[in-house]
């Protein structure tokens, strides 16, 4: 009885132990910065990882988001009195300001999110971050700055593929299922269409970058535990990112809308 | 030299060295034994500065490491080579990137001076020819005579040495103690090998520090550990699980 009623007060407690020790490694981060030029050409190799192998997955998720959103956006206007190209609009706004960054920051977080944690929590438990201290590395410059850039970097360049195929599957679903004409899309597309929007969406997809990144980063670097705590740390990774990723949606929307 | 001044540590309100005190000379070769658990593998990482003791003083060359910036403690480390106790190899890389990487960092050496101290270190630990291997492909054998070459690679002035032989065959086991007392006679190096085979002791130190309860058991010569009457020392050594002190 005792437990159930001290577990919220254990659960806050442990909330608020997390994002100081995230504050933290955050401030440790920034300071490593000025060992940045040591660790330069590690950026290419997370690069390549965070973004060039995730493309395919972007790619399918961006173009399959247009097709529904197309496909739904349709069926709530059957009524024949508005008209077609207002879905060519409707869908270009919602992919590049909410689908495409949102959809595209979920598949992120358990594609490259867990993968993180996973590397560097596996490199915790088999001492391999100890071995780096020893070989007088900054495990911080050496193991999350890179990461994070990356994810800064890459992320809005992944939120741009995910807008293109994103309209492109608008299009394909609104040409070949709902009949359509590709000027109709293409007319209601421009006519909505607001340079803002795009930079928006492109906005959160560099915070939504940092977020993951960093969230996946700190769960990796405290890893303890052996393979459990690997698994442990994905998990929460991966939970953690989520709700943040929700979060900062609606605090972006809040602050520059 | 190495000082260790009333150090104490505890995890979890469970005390693992209570007030631990002794200091290790230039150029000795000390065993740190004790049964499982016991802090031997903490007592080595803070005395190299990875973990922090809650209490006392850790002095290396005159330096007390849990007083000094992030950046001295890196110099400090300089100094020092580990042997991990399952190699600690990077896994993303091949066995001469493994070498290389201190080597890049903290040696002024072009690329053909680093290829010939990677080809010299594998060869002093007879693993010539796999610079290109990556971890997974090597045994825990091969694993712990890489992470050796790693850190004679920078040519250090203390080697720690973290289980090095735990888990391997006889005949391995005598080829990592030949590897660590060739190391140790090439230069001006201080050991300090956490085990708990005797035959790594018997062979490799000339002097013993035997941990047991969070304290110092035993602190004095290899001959003398094994000719001790002490019913704890004696306990261990014969491997006695019915006695509890």
């Amino acid at each position: 009885m005792k437990e159930i009623i001290l577990y919220p007060i254990h659960s806050v407690v442990s909330l608020f132990e997390h994002i100081g020790r995230y504050c933290d490694l955050m401030i440790k981060t920034l300071r490593s910065f000025r060992t940045w030029h040591l660790y330069l050409g590690f950026l290419p190799e997370h690069m390549i990882k965070l973004g060039i192998s995730t493309i395919p997955i972007v790619i399918v998720t961006g173009l399959f988001s247009g097709m529904v959103t197309t496909v739904q956006t349709a069926y709530q206007l059957e009524s024949g009195f508005i008209p077609d190209s207002y879905v060519g609009g409707i869908v270009g706004v919602t992919v590049l300001m909410e689908l495409s960054p949102m959809i595209t920051a979920l598949v992120m977080t358990g594609r490259v999110g867990a993968s993180i944690a996973a590397e560097i929590g596996t490199m915790r438990v088999s001492e391999q971050i100890d071995a780096l201290e020893i070989l007088s590395f900054d495990p911080v410059s050496f193991l999350i700055l890179p990461r994070i850039i990356s994810g800064a970097i890459m992320f809005p360049v992944m939120i741009v593929i995910a807008d293109l195929f994103g309209i492109l599957g608008g299009y394909l679903a609104a040409t070949i299922s709902l009949g359509i004409t590709p000027f109709n899309y293409i007319y209601g597309l421009r006519d909505w269409f607001m340079p803002w929007n795009a930079i928006f969406g492109i906005i959160k997809a560099f915070y939504f970058g940092i977020a993951i990144t960093s969230i996946a980063c700190y769960y990796g670097f405290y890893t303890s535990g052996g393979a459990e705590g690997v698994g442990k740390s994905t998990t929460q990774t991966v939970v953690a990112s989520c709700i943040t990723v929700v979060i900062l949606d609606y605090l972006l929307a809040a602050i520059l809308l | 030299m190495i000082n260790i001044n009333n150090m104490s540590k505890s995890f979890d309100n469970r005390v693992i060295l209570r007030n631990i005190s002794f200091s290790i000379n230039k150029g000795d070769k000390i065993a740190i034994i004790g049964q499982s658990g016991i802090g031997k593998s903490v007592l080595l990482k803070s005395i190299i500065g990875l973990l922090n003791p809650d209490d006392g003083d850790i002095f290396i060359d005159e330096q007390n490491i849990n007083n000094i910036s992030f950046r001295k403690l890196q110099k400090l480390r300089s100094k020092f080579g580990m042997v991990f106790q399952f190699g600690a190899l990077f896994d993303s890389m091949t066995v001469g990137e493994n070498i290389s990487l201190a080597l890049q960092k903290l040696t002024n050496f072009d690329k053909s001076e680093i290829s010939d101290k990677i080809t010299v270190s594998l060869k002093e630990v007879n693993m010539e020819g796999t610079e290109e291997k990556i971890p997974s492909e090597l045994s825990g054998g091969m694993k712990k005579r890489v992470g050796i070459a790693r850190a004679i690679a920078l040519n250090p002035k203390y080697m720690f040495y973290d289980e090095p032989t735990t888990g391997l065959d006889p005949i391995m086991t005598d080829s990592i103690n030949r590897l660590i007392n060739n190391f140790h006679s090439k230069g001006d190096v201080t050991s300090i090998i956490v085990t708990h085979e005797m035959k790594t002791v018997r062979d490799v130190s000339d002097r013993v520090l035997m941990l047991h309860n969070g304290k110092i058991q035993f602190n004095g010569s290899t001959e003398d550990l094994f000719c001790s009457v002490d019913p704890i020392v004696m306990a261990f050594l014969n491997g006695d699980s019915t006695y509890e002190a």
